[in-house]
């Protein structure tokens, strides 16, 4: 891998939930290259935005961290002033829905251009040049005509495309996209992603790709993190996540879809749902779920630990490497 | 003589403003049957689906459910109750259609004396009881609010509901759609029992072609408010005839998948042959 770009260690984020703090995330690691794209995957409440968030430095008021996140040799937790505006410049968000990005009764055009014909002093008629070119980049051939309208003109997949192009304009090294395509539909999704993996490697920019779908993540990212109850329980290479799981969650992941090809009696459905790190027990978070969980999975948190060039967090994990494959083998 | 389906729709269409939504839409459902429309985007599927269920009027066409037409609004309670026999719809979203106020109990229990008028309270707790086991529910989350409750817990109430009128049809649009794959996952294998004990039919609108795959028998294609392709589940997924379901079914993620601009491209050019 080639020098990190953001390294975040045992990022540990407690937020007040009905004004108390709770735990949201615990001991979170991962690192990012340059050029490089990061899959975080897991359910819902899992963490996934609350670590793109810590990340952004948006994480909601009364928040407590501790654990570092470094960008560039310094802690982006303890960044001010002048040198987090810089950091603010390097780094760009993408959520789901496309509409909470823009205001409604502002054009197009204006939106694009604002962060640099304010930020970078960039003359109006230049920066609209260079915002109809971007949205060139993403595949929106009538740009100057987009520029004209209001975002409700727009279908969610092309405003979603503005608003990637929005961000391309100002050359972020980091973009953190949150579920971009979850609210688009699958074709406009292709399309959307082949973007984002087009514009990841020609611009060497890393990329911490958010989504509920294994496969997704796999199709554009590298290494994949599945998050359960606010840690990663496992880091692979993304296609090892499917054909030699760590981790009976991933293995469970991967099991539970049910696959375009054909029709099963039974889709394998392990009980219960996704908690928050805060409502999970000690121990193994996921032990109350687990088809292979034994006694001492409920005594204490298990400690992340390298195997096979990834990491994982269960005291099973060697012994059951071997059924996890045939788990997931007998569902392809 | 093949037995009479349990929904049938010709010629459907449905005009807003100037726009046509639906256009000239056929179909069948034979009893207990389970048929998927799938498409795009502002297709028409739903406005299928709430013509269907009746919160919206075909500009034209007709709708026949269990041999009964129900093409136009009803004219009386009685009657929309008898609709109600008939079809039920469960939508993505079950926190914007169950009421904040409500627990599952109360929520079961409103469907139940509006459809079983002559039941008595006893036997209105046993039925609440019984719906509460069959979308698998336990006492403390019947009696929960829906605030209180996870997302994938709410769908099954209101799974619960569609099933309390007894309808024979159950429209399905989007229902899983905003659930976690292992919720999903339980909820699919829910929809897969249901059917096979109590011999209900659905109608599933999904984007989603692996959910389609899992629990349905037939699918229909549509574009721009018409049906371009439909034929057995499996065969429509497997042998996808018109380019533009080749490029939906390209487009679904899976190991190895690898996304491609030109998919979308494609889409804008692909006309039914
Ligand atoms: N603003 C907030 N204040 C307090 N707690 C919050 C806030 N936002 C999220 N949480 C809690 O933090 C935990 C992690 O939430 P997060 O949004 O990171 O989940 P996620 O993995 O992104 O889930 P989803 O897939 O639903 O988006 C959850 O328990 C959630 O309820
Ligand atoms: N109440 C309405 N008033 C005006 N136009 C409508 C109304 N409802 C639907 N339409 C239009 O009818 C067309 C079909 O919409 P519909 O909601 O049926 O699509 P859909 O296939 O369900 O799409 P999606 O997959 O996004 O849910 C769209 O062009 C939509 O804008
Ligand atoms: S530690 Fe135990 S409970 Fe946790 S995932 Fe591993 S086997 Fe399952
Ligand atoms: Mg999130
Ligand atoms: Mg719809």
């Amino acid at each position: 891998m080639t020098v990190p770009v953001l390294e975040v260690d045992r990022l540990v984020v407690d937020v007040l939930v009905e004004g108390e703090p709770r735990t949201v995330l615990h001991e979170v690691s991962l690192s990012l290259g340059e050029g490089e794209a990061l899959g975080l995957v897991g359910e819902s409440g899992s963490g996934k935005s609350m670590t793109a968030r810590a990340v952004a430095r948006l994480l909601p008021p009364g928040a407590r961290t501790s654990g570092t996140i470094r960008y560039g040799g310094h802690d982006v937790r303890t960044l001010k002033g002048g040198a987090l505006r810089d950091y603010r410049g390097d780094v760009a968000l993408v959520f789901q829905d496309p509409r909470a990005h823009v205001n409604p009764v502002r054009r197009i055009g204006d939106f694009m251009t604002e962060a640099l014909r304010t930020l970078h002093g960039v003359d109006k008629h230049t920066a609209a040049k260079r915002a109809a070119a971007a949205l060139a980049d993403v595949g929106i051939a009538d740009g100057e005509r987009r520029l004209e309208q209001y975002p409700h003109e727009l279908s969610g997949g092309l405003l979603q495309r503005v608003v990637i192009a929005t961000m391309l304009l100002t050359e972020p090294k980091l973009l953190l996209a949150d579920e971009p395509t979850t609210a688009l539909d699958v074709t406009t999704q292709a399309e959307v992603m082949a973007i984002l993996d087009e514009l990841r490697q020609e611009r060497g920019m890393a990329l911490l790709f958010i989504t509920h779908d294994l496969d997704l993540a796999g199709a554009v990212c590298d290494r994949t993190a599945v998050m359960y109850a606010g840690q990663i329980v496992e880091t692979r290479e993304s296609a090892k996540l499917h054909e030699d799981p760590l981790h009976p969650y991933t293995a469970a992941l991967v099991t539970a879809r049910p696959a375009v090809d054909r029709a099963v009696d039974r889709l394998a459905a392990i009980p219960g749902r996704s908690v928050s790190a805060f409502e999970a027990p000690d121990g193994c978070p996921f032990a109350p779920r687990c088809p292979h969980a034994v006694d001492a999975c409920h005594q204490e948190r298990p400690p992340a630990e390298y195997v096979d060039g990834g990491l994982v967090r269960c005291i099973r994990a060697d012994e059951l490497r071997g059924r996890l494959a045939e788990e997931v083998a007998f569902h392809d | 003589m093949t037995e009479e389906p349990v929904l049938r729709v010709t010629g459907l269409r449905r005009e807003f403003g100037g726009v046509v939504a639906v256009d000239g839409v056929d179909f069948e459902i034979p009893r207990g049957g389970s048929l998927a429309i799938v498409g795009e985007s502002g297709s028409g599927k739903s406005t299928v689906a709430n013509m269907v269920v009746g919160l919206c009027a075909p500009t034209a066409g007709t709708i026949t459910a269990c041999g009964r037409d129900r093409s136009r609004p009803a004219r009386s309670a009685k009657e929309r109750r008898l609709r109600g026999r008939e079809v039920q719809i469960v939508f993505q979203d079950p926190y914007a259609s169950l009421d904040p106020r409500h627990c599952a109990e109360q929520t079961l229990d409103e469907v139940l004396r509006l459809h079983r008028a002559d039941d008595g309270k006893q036997q209105r707790q046993a039925r609440v009881a019984e719906l509460g086991d069959l979308v698998g529910l336990d006492a403390r989350q019947m009696r929960a609010r829906p605030r209180a409750l996870s997302g994938g817990q709410r769908q099954r109430i209101a799974i619960a509901r569609a099933l309390a009128a007894e309808p024979e049809v159950i429209i399905l649009d989007e229902s899983v759609a905003a659930l976690d794959v292992l919720v999903q996952a339980q909820v699919l294998n829910l929809l897969a029992d249901i059917r096979e004990r109590t011999g209900v039919s659905y109608l599933l609108i999904s984007h989603d072609l692996g959910v389609v795959r899992q629990i349905t028998d037939e699918t229909v294609v549509m574009r721009r408010g018409r049906i371009i392709e439909r034929g057995p589940t499996a065969d429509v997924l497997a042998h996808p005839r018109q380019p533009y379901t080749q490029v939906l079914r390209d487009s679904v993620p899976h190991a190895g998948w690898k996304p491609t601009r030109a998919l979308r491209a494609l889409t804008e050019g692909a006309q039914p042959s």
